[in-house]
């Protein structure tokens, strides 16, 4: 086998032919088997969430939509950073929250916030609407996992244009979908029957009820879901544009049955919390 | 054959500042037009997008390449941000596209000249774009070989555009059109077709049988100047049909630039 | 440095998303339709996935696209079949016919061979005679013209019906009456309804368009949203 060291010699008599019970090469098939270990490389190398958030949660009412998450970034099951911002701001109509590796989100949100101002640059009255953010992450987030190189986010978006409020989801796979009420994470599976339970029983529900379905399932996910924090932010759309943000800390009783009394109480949060 | 020494090229000024080529290329759309016209029946106006399409003056070849360019743009934004590409930076990307041949070394400008018509968030737009790379934000325009008696009428009725119904403006676009036209020469539906797009309406474009109903409802034999030989037909009714689109946002002659 | 080595697979570029489709071909007219139902494992990401991710889309005034799998992909393919189609209108100045489509479909399939859309499609229309046709596709762009056809989620389910239903399979002494529309409609309506008991990606709503000369009429039904 040192023959196989010396400069410019073959050790293989017939390139590319069959060797011992092998079919033949077709010499296009090369160039595919070098694509694909190619993408095996790019998968070895990064292709899981390091930093993650959890749920984030959305939720038409009257008027608008209201969308929520907490401050939490895990770093598996360490409660690693317990002050970090999932929702973002697009623009003044369009608010953007994500789930799933916090890194990747930071990168969509630079890439979203200069694009807002490019756009702004041009300044000719035109600008992001929610539905065209949207539109933009599904082609993002398709085009990357066609590459093997997923963003591994769950991202919703939500906003209001022209008094239409809009809710999408976009996921790392490029799956993308409007739905009335969106959770993502874990909030999948607790917080999406308590909010389209809401939402059927009440179709057009005011901005008030909205709040506190939202801050009970904030509540409930605290309570069961493992990475998750009772500490968020919400982000509100009014008619035309994102009125504020609230930062507050669900309260926590472990020992007392949640009633809407308890919530009601907790939204009254001392003015120090808000921002 | 040259006129001066200073026009071989399109990087050369002359002395007094200006630059032949691209004066050259003006005048293609100035007067090509009128030779153009011979094959009658050419086709001078088409759909871009559902809400915007152009008209040409000037060479065909040219227009239709920016014309692909330009339902390729259109095609981008609705692919990626699944929104119809505004009006003005549509022209602005071929404004850019356009210049690039008048400034280097080997090139020639575009030859023609576009009307672009089209309806977008802000509205009703009417452009007109130049082989010297400027456009211009118009509310009615014509362009073309003797375009400059439907300039007139069209600046002559500006006012009443602002609140008239979309027949009506279509009559005016064909009443600018028809003072255009050579004494002999009438309105067909061999020799104008007619673009219409607006709020809630998707572009559409009459041509042939389908201007019939429309030409009945002008007079062909009145007219206020029948001097004015051949003309470029399609674009007048072009613009006047954008202009369309939301009549009552239309106050005051806009065009940022004469010429 | 062997390469060949098997990695731990973290990330999948696929999954399934569900959705059934199904298309019957009449003498001038043709039906397709489509569930409403966006899931993913055991959780429903959307019950109304109709106006927002075109499991159903309106392509001409006369073709009919559904498309079933992996909602990315669906997505995906659906953007870039209506841009061809723009492109076509243009360079053509006429819509294009559904056999053409199909056509086409097909090699925009293939052109992912090696990486296909994980996508299901069903193409329903009129042909160039104004005969009801019907094309099935498989994900990397076999197809054929077929009078029925089902596709997608539950359509194990449903073909066996059709065969039986519409083709007159394994009947004995049948008499073969050409379909008519209603006929069409009510059985799309039919299978849904089983298909929905039976298939969990199936459900909430179908949605039924009716392509005929005059152009295509939808209807939405109502299915179990369990």
């Amino acid at each position: 086998m040192a023959a196989m060291n010396v400069p410019g010699f073959q050790d293989q008599l017939w390139g590319n032919g069959p060797s011992p019970g092998a079919v033949y090469n077709f010499p296009g098939i090369q160039m595919v088997l070098k694509l694909l270990s190619k993408f095996h490389q790019q998968r070895e190398l990064c292709k899981y969430p390091t930093t993650t958030g959890t749920s984030v949660l959305g939720i038409k009412f009257d008027g608008g939509v209201l969308m929520a998450a907490d401050t939490l970034g895990s770093y598996g099951s360490l409660a690693r950073f317990r002050e970090v911002s999932r929702l973002t701001a697009v623009g003044n109509n369009t608010v953007v929250g994500g789930s799933g590796d916090y890194a990747d989100f930071q990168y969509l949100k630079s890439v979203l916030e200069q694009k807002v101002i490019d756009d702004a640059c041009l300044n000719d009255g035109h600008g992001y609407t929610p539905k065209s953010i949207y539109s933009w992450l599904t082609r993002v987030m398709y085009y990357r996992r066609t590459r093997f190189d997923p963003l591994w986010n769950q991202v919703v978006v939500g906003g209001v244009h022209n008094g239409e409020s809009f809710l999408g989801c976009v996921d790392k796979i490029g799956i993308a979908f409007e739905a009335p009420t969106i959770s993502t994470g874990f909030g999948a599976y607790l917080a999406q029957p308590i909010l389209r339970d809401a939402l059927e029983k009440n179709p057009s529900m005011p901005l008030d009820q909205a709040r506190q379905v939202i801050t009970r399932c904030l509540q409930v996910l605290f309570y069961r879901d493992a990475r998750s924090l009772n500490k968020s932010k919400k982000h509100l759309h009014g008619v035309s544009r994102v009125i504020s943000r609230v930062m507050k800390n669900v309260l926590v009783k472990w020992n007392r049955q949640v009633t809407q009394q308890t919530l009601e109480t907790e939204d009254s949060v001392p003015a120090g919390q808000q921002c | 054959m040259f006129r001066n020494q200073y026009d071989n090229d399109v990087t050369v000024w002359s002395p007094q500042g200006r630059i032949h080529q691209i004066e050259y290329a003006m005048e293609a759309v100035k007067q090509r037009a009128a030779s153009e016209l011979s094959c009658a029946s050419e086709k001078r106006s088409w759909p871009i997008d559902n809400h915007v399409a152009v008209s040409i003056a000037g060479l065909t070849a040219d227009a239709r390449l920016l014309s692909k360019f330009m339902r390729s743009e259109c095609l981008d934004s609705k692919y990626a941000y699944d929104r119809r590409l505004p009006i003005s930076r549509l022209v602005s990307a071929v404004g850019d596209k356009m210049q690039i041949p008048t400034q280097r070394y080997g090139r020639r400008p575009y030859g023609v000249g576009l009307l672009v018509a089209g309806y977008d968030d802000m509205g009703p737009h009417i452009y007109q774009t130049c082989p010297s790379a400027n456009y211009f934000d118009c509310k009615a325009m014509a362009i073309g070989a003797r375009s400059q008696s439907a300039r007139t009428y069209l600046e002559r009725h500006l006012e009443e555009f602002s609140d008239c119904e979309p027949e009506e403006l279509i009559k005016h676009g064909l009443r600018a059109l028809r003072e255009t036209l050579p004494n002999e020469q009438e309105l067909t539906t061999k020799n104008c077709s007619i673009g219409v797009v607006g709020k809630d309406q998707d572009l559409a474009i009459y041509s042939d049988e389908a201007v019939t109903p429309y030409l009945a409802g002008i007079d062909q034999t009145k007219r206020r100047r029948g001097e004015e030989p051949a003309a470029d037909v399609a674009m007048e009714a072009e613009s006047a049909a954008a202009a369309e689109g939301d009549a009552g946002e239309q106050t005051a002659w806009r065009r940022i630039n004469g010429s | 440095m062997n390469s060949e080595r098997p990695v731990q697979q973290y990330f999948s570029p696929y999954t399934f998303n569900g959705g059934t489709v199904l298309a019957v071909a009449g003498e001038d007219f043709s039906v397709i339709a489509a569930d409403t139902r966006l899931s993913q494992g055991f959780a429903i990401h959307t019950r109304d996935s109709s106006k927002d991710v075109q499991t159903l889309c309106g392509k001409t005034n006369s073709t009919v696209l559904g498309c079933a799998g992996f909602h990315g992909d669906c997505l995906t393919l659906t953007k870039l079949i209506t841009a061809r189609l723009q492109m076509y209108e243009h360079e053509h100045g006429s819509k294009m016919s559904c056999p053409a489509i199909a056509q086409m479909l097909s090699t925009v399939l293939y052109y992912r061979r090696f990486f296909p859309y994980y996508t299901y499609n069903i193409l329903a229309g009129l042909d160039n005679e104004g005969k009801g046709c019907v094309f099935s596709f498989d994900p990397v762009g076999s197809y054929e013209r077929e009078t029925y056809r089902a596709g997608g989620s539950a359509s194990a389910l449903l073909q066996p019906l059709l065969d039986n239903q519409i083709g007159f399979k394994n009947q004995q002494g049948a008499t073969e009456v050409p379909l008519t529309k209603d006929k069409a409609v009510f059985l799309v309506k039919d299978v849904f309804t089983a298909a929905a008991e039976r298939d969990i990606y199936t459900g909430d709503a179908v949605i039924i368009s009716v392509i005929t000369k005059d152009g295509v009429t939808e209807e939405a039904f109502p299915l179990r949203r369990d």
